[in-house]
């Protein structure tokens, strides 16, 4: 896309963009009046259904240079401002992150999807620093050794397995917990009898989860998202996640790791969305993040990334020709030098 | 015969048949009726699971041997008197063609093998179980195979593109969840024999609650690109009364990539 009409499109969306803030504002201030009451499922439980995005800019941890809890908002634009240059500069006609495509094509990065709007300089908000607790000597030899592990398989284009799982189509911003995924932060929940559905746009991942107190699965059964179990403590749900597989690893954690999620409908527009992380044999103390996920306009639609995943097979048949090449190349060099001592 | 009398023996028969077919449990025709949701519709909510050989050959078709010997019986076909109504898939000459090739080279082709959404009906028979999730405006099945998933807008709605589940509207006509699903793309399959269709493929299913743990499934498929008339097929899906049944997480992606991507491996496998 040529810069200037980029440009202009930007100033447009920023527009769209300031207006839709507004909605949010709107809804928190009515917060304070009794005009909004939680709505409730035909079963009688609080409705959070429809679509959703966690679309933000905000960091896991706080970064170096904040010391503060909260920015202003003319800071939070400042921050929010130089993120979405970051990313547009990503994609500059003419660099290597171009040949795969113009990011700011296709509404794909964040500052043209509805960003929540979150005041906080970190996600974490406990420990109150705002960053990840010391993580464990046992956590520290097990980063040391999936590492050499890593190293052990290869370099990154020998075969399929090496290639980061968001590549292959594996495993992405479906969590637990739900973090916001590099474009595309679209959710969708739905509510049946007993369960609690949450869609997840990209890789089409569902989370299924049962809210009729049922128990855990069996240890033994280990999986990508693990095993979700829901209640209602009031108006919050509450989902407890355990049994994943030691391949997931979010953030360095364990297979043992376990996740408690709690969603809570603040108005039409807004669920607050807060996660503790626990996971002794990882981090020193359990860890706990908030985001808001803020209400946006369906459908969402089938990602069959999969079933399309070109990238992979030209990748690794891009990373043959190579090596081929570089042989050919050797061997015409080394076959000139045979030539030349053969002639004397 | 007397025709009064011969009136009389088949009201009398008229009359028995029911009491007959009520005395041997539920049958298709009997009026189960399901229990409500809180907004008033038939209740399916749950675990079900097809238990068929249909996602070997919707045709009827003997036992026999898996693909590769080294897998002995493990691996090998289960018989089936078949799902098809009339027996046979009515395919254009050309079409017939393609189906046997599809099979001779099922092992590069089937969409099962490298793990790619299964698109329907076929979801609907795979070997793996799906829960059904009502909402008001959304009848929702998540599926265990390959994680895939079907929205049914309640409230009907127009497909944005083509898609390998498409794209659904449900309504329910007294009993029965009737599913129009149209904007496929052509590329999946009806089953492991080779069974296929093109983009203008159009299903319209049939779910009855026949008793409180299975449904009566129907799929009537048109495709004027490949089937010479709209064809049908119709099986029980059951309710998996397991305990505490659920679907678990089947991504088989990571089964998948050395057959799509293996010959790409620097060291390639033996």
């Amino acid at each position: 896309m040529h810069s200037r009409f980029r440009s202009s499109m930007r100033i447009t969306i920023a527009i769209a963009l300031a207006a839709t803030a507004l909605v949010p504002a709107l809804a928190q201030g009515q917060k304070a009046t009794k005009s909004w009451s939680m709505p409730k499922t035909p079963d009688g439980v609080p409705d959070l259904q429809g679509y959703w995005t966690n679309n933000s800019y905000t960091p896991l941890e706080r970064p170096k240079d904040v010391t503060k809890e909260f920015y202003t908002k003319d800071e939070l634009k400042v921050v929010e401002k130089a993120a979405a240059a970051r990313e547009a500069e990503q994609t500059e006609p003419g660099t290597v992150a171009d040949v795969h495509y113009d990011f700011t094509q296709f509404g794909l990065d964040r500052s043209q999807t509805r960003l929540t709007e979150n005041m906080r300089t970190s996600m974490i908000i406990d420990p109150p620093d705002g960053k990840l607790p010391a993580v464990t000597a046992e956590g520290q030899k097990r980063a040391a050794d999936r590492a050499a592990e890593r190293r052990a398989q290869g370099a990154q284009y020998d075969k399929v397995q090496n290639i980061v799982l968001g590549s292959r189509c594996i495993f992405m911003n479906a969590g637990p917990p739900m973090m916001p995924p590099g474009y595309n932060p679209a959710y969708q929940i739905v509510q049946g009898p007993g369960v609690v559905m949450i869609l997840i746009e990209m890789l089409h991942e569902v989370r299924v989860i049962p809210t009729d107190g049922r128990p855990h699965a069996p240890a033994s059964v280990r999986s990508w998202l693990g095993d979700a179990r829901g209640h209602w403590e009031g108006d919050t749900l509450v989902v407890e996640t355990t049994n994943f597989n030691d391949k997931a690893a979010f953030r360095g954690a364990s297979e043992n790791m376990k996740v408690v999620e709690r969603f809570t409908r603040l108005s039409d527009d807004e669920i607050r969305y807060q996660f503790t992380v626990t996971d002794p044999s990882t981090w020193e103390r359990p860890w706990t993040a908030q985001m808001p996920f803020a209400k946006i306009n369906g459908p969402i639609f089938e990602h069959a990334c999969h079933e399309g995943n070109y990238g992979i097979a030209n990748t690794l048949a891009g990373a043959r020709l190579a090596e081929k090449k570089a042989t050919e190349d050797a061997a015409k060099k080394g076959g000139d030098a045979t030539k030349k001592t053969g002639d004397k | 015969m007397h025709p009064r009398l011969v009136g009389t023996i088949v009201l009398a028969v008229g009359l028995l048949v029911p009491l007959l077919i009520s005395a041997q449990g539920p049958s298709p025709t009997a009026a189960y009726r399901a229990p409500r949701t809180k907004d008033g519709k038939p209740n399916i909510n749950g675990v079900w699971q097809a238990l068929n050989e249909a996602n070997w050959d919707l045709e009827g078709h003997g036992a026999a041997p898996g693909p590769f010997w080294q897998l002995g019986a493990e691996f090998a076909v289960p018989p089936s008197l078949g799902v098809v109504e009339g027996g046979t898939i009515p395919y254009k000459p050309e079409a017939l063609q393609k189906r046997k090739t599809n099979f001779a080279d099922r092992m590069h082709l089937d969409p099962e093998v490298k793990c790619y959404l299964p698109g329907v009906p076929r979801a609907m028979y795979m070997p793996h179980p799906f829960q059904i999730v009502q909402s008001t405006d959304y009848t929702m099945m998540a599926f265990e195979y390959a994680g895939a998933l079907r929205t049914i807008y309640m409230n009907k709605q127009q497909a944005p593109a083509d898609s390998w589940m498409g794209w659904s509207n449900g309504r329910w006509e007294g009993e029965t969840l009737v599913i129009d699903t149209t904007d496929f793309n052509d590329q999946s399959w009806f089953d492991r024999a080779g069974n296929f269709h093109s983009e203008a493929l159009h299903v319209v299913e049939r779910l009855t609650p026949a008793s409180p743990d299975h449904l009566n499934y129907e799929a009537t498929i048109e495709d004027p690109n490949v089937f010479t008339r709209p064809w049908k097929i119709s099986m029980p899906l059951y309710r998996r009364v397991d305990r505490n049944a659920q679907i678990l997480e089947f991504k088989c992606v990571e089964f998948a990539e050395d057959v799509i991507y293996g010959a790409l491996r620097k060291v390639p496998l033996k």
